[in-house]
């Protein structure tokens, strides 16, 4: 699975993008950034506050309880600020 | 129509362009984000965008946009990378008979881009740099279309 970072996400994961296999435990995007978190401190400090990270499935905005299966790049980023 | 690009555009040329050979045009309305220094704490704004998502968002947001109105025409055109105080980043611009579809699409489209498609500004300026903080006012402005359109159905 392609996991992609932006904006301060990224800039505290230190990754822009990566391609990652996933424990079969890890069925939602929130479990995804909870196990996201056991990466190591740069990745604990990004998912520190998951409430304030917004994901997409696949260039689609989705909530965190949405599930994964099928689904080919995951992307995490701050609340868009565009305009 | 949508355009994401690093340079500049001109807001007269592309409201020309717009009703370039129609004359079942009545009304457009044209909105331009531009870059502000609050108070010289700006020198400089980066957008960062998610150049597979950002498309196909800006194309949603048309669609509904012209799903609820009359719309004749419309237009995004949004800006990414560095830009200065006073610089241009986005222009939203639609077309219709009458200008209250106008108005109402060209406001719907930017209340729903500031909280939908995937840009990220990031301020730098005398004290450093820091992203800037999505404002709690655009997702009541946003919410405000959502009730228009529950109420409607």
């Amino acid at each position: 699975m392609r996991l992609l970072y932006f904006a301060w996400v990224k800039e505290k994961t230190g990754v822009a993008a990566e391609e990652v296999e996933l424990p079969p435990s890890v069925t939602t995007v929130g479990e995804l950034m909870d196990w996201l978190k056991t990466r190591g401190p740069e990745f604990a400090d990004a998912f520190a506050r998951t409430d304030v990270v917004r994901a997409a499935i696949d260039q689609t905005h989705v909530r965190h309880d949405a599930r994964l299966a099928g689904a080919y790049e995951i992307a995490f980023f701050p609340p868009v600020t565009g305009g | 129509m949508i355009r994401v690009q690093e340079e500049d555009f001109d807001l007269g040329a592309e409201v020309a362009l717009l009703k370039e050979g129609r004359t079942d045009i009545g009304a457009i309305v044209a909105f331009l984000g531009t870059v502000r220094d609050r108070g010289g704490a700006v020198e400089e704004m980066t957008l960062e965008h998610y150049p597979a998502m950002t498309e196909a968002e800006l194309a949603r947001i048309e669609a509904e946009a012209n799903a609820r109105w009359p719309l004749q025409a419309s237009l995004i055109i949004h800006r990414y990378g560095t830009l200065k105080p006073g610089d241009n980043i986005v222009l939203v611009a639609t077309a219709s008979e009458h200008r209250d579809a106008a108005f109402a699409a060209a406001e719907f489209l930017i209340d729903y881009l500031k909280t939908g498609a995937p840009f990220w500004k990031r301020e730098s300026g005398p004290e450093g740099h820091r992203w800037v903080e999505a404002d709690a006012r655009d997702e009541g402005a946003y919410a405000r279309w959502k009730t228009t359109k529950d109420a409607a159905e």
